[in-house]
């Protein structure tokens, strides 16, 4: 198991442990987290980019596994498909089953219209399954949508669009409270005050948590409320392009069948993307925390449309991937850890940082301990730094592990780790896409009738997201492009069904001397062995 | 070289390195997975497998991304389980016992067997939460069921046909819903921001040039 490195390591984090858990690192200076980006933020790597020649964002750059798909080859030739030939007819068509889609069906569904899912994988195989330390709502005393806007603000580098950012915090107790009226459990005390704490770069105690399993008992229940309702659920059914009516409106998409690889064409008087991120591109070589199917389809699919992308070149690296043991290597360690107090220490049992910095600089400053400073504890796949678990317990009293992080203690006991004892090994692993479709307040994208939600948005959050934010991104948003969608709908009739923009796009690629082997959307990741 | 095991998947042999799990056993054996796999991080329950070790009596359980393999494994999948979801509006039910023999009425057949528990791949009490649903202690049940991740192994070994997670399912939203306590804090800020007690702040604020905005931000006072 552990080499005699690791063990003598962990000997020092012991010894250290109590005056570790009294310290209270620096927080680093606005011109320190600078430079330190700069540095070894890994979008800051200049050669792990490209510029894109087609499309709407030409010019731009966006990580180069990225812009490999974005320039591919359609997984159709237009003219090879019948759009006379419709499978399924709706209103609202849902593309994503997961905590955006679930949502915006469920607000479609109240406003009359009729609604149906697509999803390549099942219904909550999903990032928000995934989510595991909370959701962000400003509804304590102490605390204001506007305190919760510029902590989102500043944490995103000032970037992100302010009116998105607005409706985000501003909608946020109502979305918990909606999640709780359709039965969401929450940590609360017995007189019904939520258990808050803190994530990194929050300035009140605000994070929302079931436990460390938040994001999956959400997305449970909104399953089940999707259910309830009866809104139609095509499953194991992927997306792989839009279809435009004859005034370039979005007005359906090409489906695919996951396991009969049967072509089905779905029409619809208005779209909903809700595809979710993109960790499974592997951006750079690193592990992810993502599940198997975040392979940022809505974005091939909406560029190839016609729709502008924004921050397609930021990603968030969690600082907390798991480092060791290997089976789990890039499983997402929750911030939650460190928010009950847990911090973050090096080979030689130093804290070498506040453990509560925002993700991109924690995920930054560990790179560093690990590179530059020679201060990190190698593993079978690579390196990685303490995260030192027993301090949560020294600090809120023995049985906290269980009662608050009860996924993590299952995750690591499954390889002999006693979470409660020992610290983990960590390192960071591919997160979040900070960037996506560029949409306005009513998360319609440049093309008409094409709304978007969840992960699949850009702007929300500018060049780096706080925890806790994401959740909460995914209902608000969801419920309005829901909302949005079902009222745009009401009022469209849908034109002459077309592909042109597909072939449109071949042509452009074609002129700008690309020719690619490569077809996307990739749906899917290929992890089988390499011969 | 690597230290290799052998391992049966659907009881042909593979060879594969000893330090994968299932589910990157099953990739390295040359399976390009749809079903059977979703979060690959223990939440989602795609994964559900069932695995005997040759020469063992016992069945196991467990999540393929979560497990790794050892010599001589007979692996099965199970992507899927036909888990009966009955069907409710949450606004119209009420937590009491007479939901559970109205919706679930199967659970009352449960003959104590334990398998349930016993194949539970997150080693959850099973059959005590369906015991605490029976008599309508939604609370307990949905405590004891929390960190189900609904494979629905459970369900396969079931004699009396019960569809565990989907009554966990119900419990705990009859739980969230009604039974545990209102949070007045988030019932007095959801109505102050609809009667635009944060209006102005807010606008405030998205006015200020970014430099201010980043003296704000920098300086801002952090909560202990």
């Amino acid at each position: 198991m552990y080499t005699n490195e690791m063990v003598e390591s962990m000997k020092k984090v012991a010894a250290a442990r109590e005056a570790n858990a009294d310290l209270e690192p620096r927080r680093m200076t606005a011109e320190e987290k600078d430079t330190l980006l700069k540095t070894y933020h890994p979008d800051y790597k200049q050669g792990e980019f490209a510029e894109l020649a087609v499309g709407p964002n030409k010019g731009g750059k966006v990580p180069t596994e990225l812009a490999a798909l974005l320039q591919a080859n359609s997984r159709i030739d237009p003219a090879d498909v019948d759009l006379a030939q419709v499978d399924y007819d709706t209103d609202v068509l849902i593309i994503g089953g997961g905590g955006a889609g679930a949502s915006a069906a469920i607000e479609a569904d109240n406003a009359g219209a009729k609604v149906m899912i697509v999803t390549k994988l099942r219904m909550g195989d999903a990032n928000t399954m995934m989510a595991e330390g909370g959701i962000q709502a400003a509804d304590k005393e102490n605390d204001s949508p506007a305190i919760h806007y510029l902590d989102a603000f500043g944490g995103g580098h000032f970037a992100a669009k302010p009116e998105l950012l607005r409706t985000l915090v501003t909608e946020a107790p109502e979305a918990i409270q909606w999640l709780n009226d359709l039965g969401v459990e929450f940590d609360k005390a017995p007189d019904g005050t939520m258990v808050t704490t803190h994530g990194g770069g929050t300035s009140r105690k605000r994070m929302h948590a079931a436990k460390d399993y938040s994001g999956a008992e959400i997305m449970r229940t909104l399953r089940d409320e999707v259910l309830n309702r009866q809104i139609p659920v095509v499953d194991f059914t992927a997306a792989i392009e839009l279809i435009l009516d004859e005034n370039g409106r979005a007005a359906g998409a090409v489906l695919l069948n996951m396991e009969t690889h049967e072509i089905l064409i779905a029409r619809a008087k208005t779209v909903i993307m809700a595809t979710g991120g993109a960790g499974r591109l592997h951006y750079q070589g690193f592990p992810t925390s993502n599940h198997y199917g975040a392979t940022a389809d809505g974005l091939i699919l909406a560029y190839r449309a016609g729709a502008k992308l924004l921050y397609p070149d930021t990603l968030q690296y969690h600082p907390t991937g798991a480092a060791y043991p290997e089976q789990i290597f890039g499983a997402l360690v929750t911030e939650k850890v460190r928010s009950l107090g847990a911090k973050l220490i090096n080979v030689d049992g130093e804290a070498f940082m506040h453990p509560l910095e925002t993700r991109d600089v924690a995920a930054a400053s560990i790179i560093r301990e690990c590179s530059d400073h020679g201060k990190g504890v190698k593993t079978a796949d690579g390196i990685g730094v303490w995260l030192d678990t027993p301090m949560i317990e020294l600090k809120n009293g023995e049985g906290t592990i269980e009662k608050r992080i009860p996924a993590m203690m299952r995750m690591f006991g499954k390889y002999g780790i006693d979470i409660r004892k020992e610290p983990i090994l960590v390192y960071p692993t591919l997160h979040y896409q900070n960037g996506g479709i560029d949409i306005a307040k009513n998360c319609e994208s440049g093309v008409e009738n094409l709304f978007v939600a969840g992960e699949a948005v850009g702007g929300i959050h500018g060049r780096n997201r706080l925890m806790g934010n994401s959740l909460l991104d995914i209902i608000v948003f969801g419920r309005n492009a829901g909302k949005n969608a079902a009222a745009k709908a009401a009022d469209t009739s849908v034109g002459a069904l077309s592909l042109q923009h597909v072939t449109d796009f071949a042509k452009e690629l074609s002129a700008a001397g690309i020719h690619s082997d490569v077809v996307s959307p990739k749906l899917l990741p290929d992890y089988r062995r390499k011969k | 070289m690597e230290n290799m095991v052998h391992v049966f998947l659907m009881g042909k042999q593979y060879e594969v390195p000893a330090n994968l799990t299932i589910m990157g056993a099953m990739e390295y054996a040359g399976y390009q997975l749809v079903r059977g796999c979703g979060c690959r991080n223990g939440f989602c329950g795609a994964c559900a497998t069932i695995y005997r070790i040759k020469g063992d009596r016992e069945l196991k359980v467990c999540l393929a991304c979560q497990t790794q393999v050892e010599d001589n494994m007979y692996v099965a999948t199970l992507p899927f389980f036909p888990l009966v979801k009955q069907v409710y509006d949450i606004n119209e039910i009420k937590p009491e016992q007479q939901v559970m023999m109205q919706l679930y009425p199967e659970i009352y057949a449960c003959i104590g067997c334990n398998a349930c528990t016993k194949s539970c791949t997150q080693e959850l009490n099973v059959m005590q939460y369906i015991a605490y649903a029976q008599r309508g202690d939604f609370e307990k049940c949905a405590e004891e069921s929390f960190d189900c991740v609904m494979c629905g192994v459970c369900s396969s070994r079931c004699p009396a046909g019960i569809s565990h997670p989907q009554v966990a399912m119900l419990a705990r939203r009859l739980n969230g819903k009604y039974l545990a306590p209102k949070s007045q804090h988030l019932e007095n800020r959801v109505k102050e921001i609809k009667d635009g007690d944060f209006t102005e702040l807010i606008e405030n604020l998205m006015q200020k040039p970014i430099e201010e905005l980043q003296e704000l931000y920098n300086h801002r006072e952090i909560e202990k």
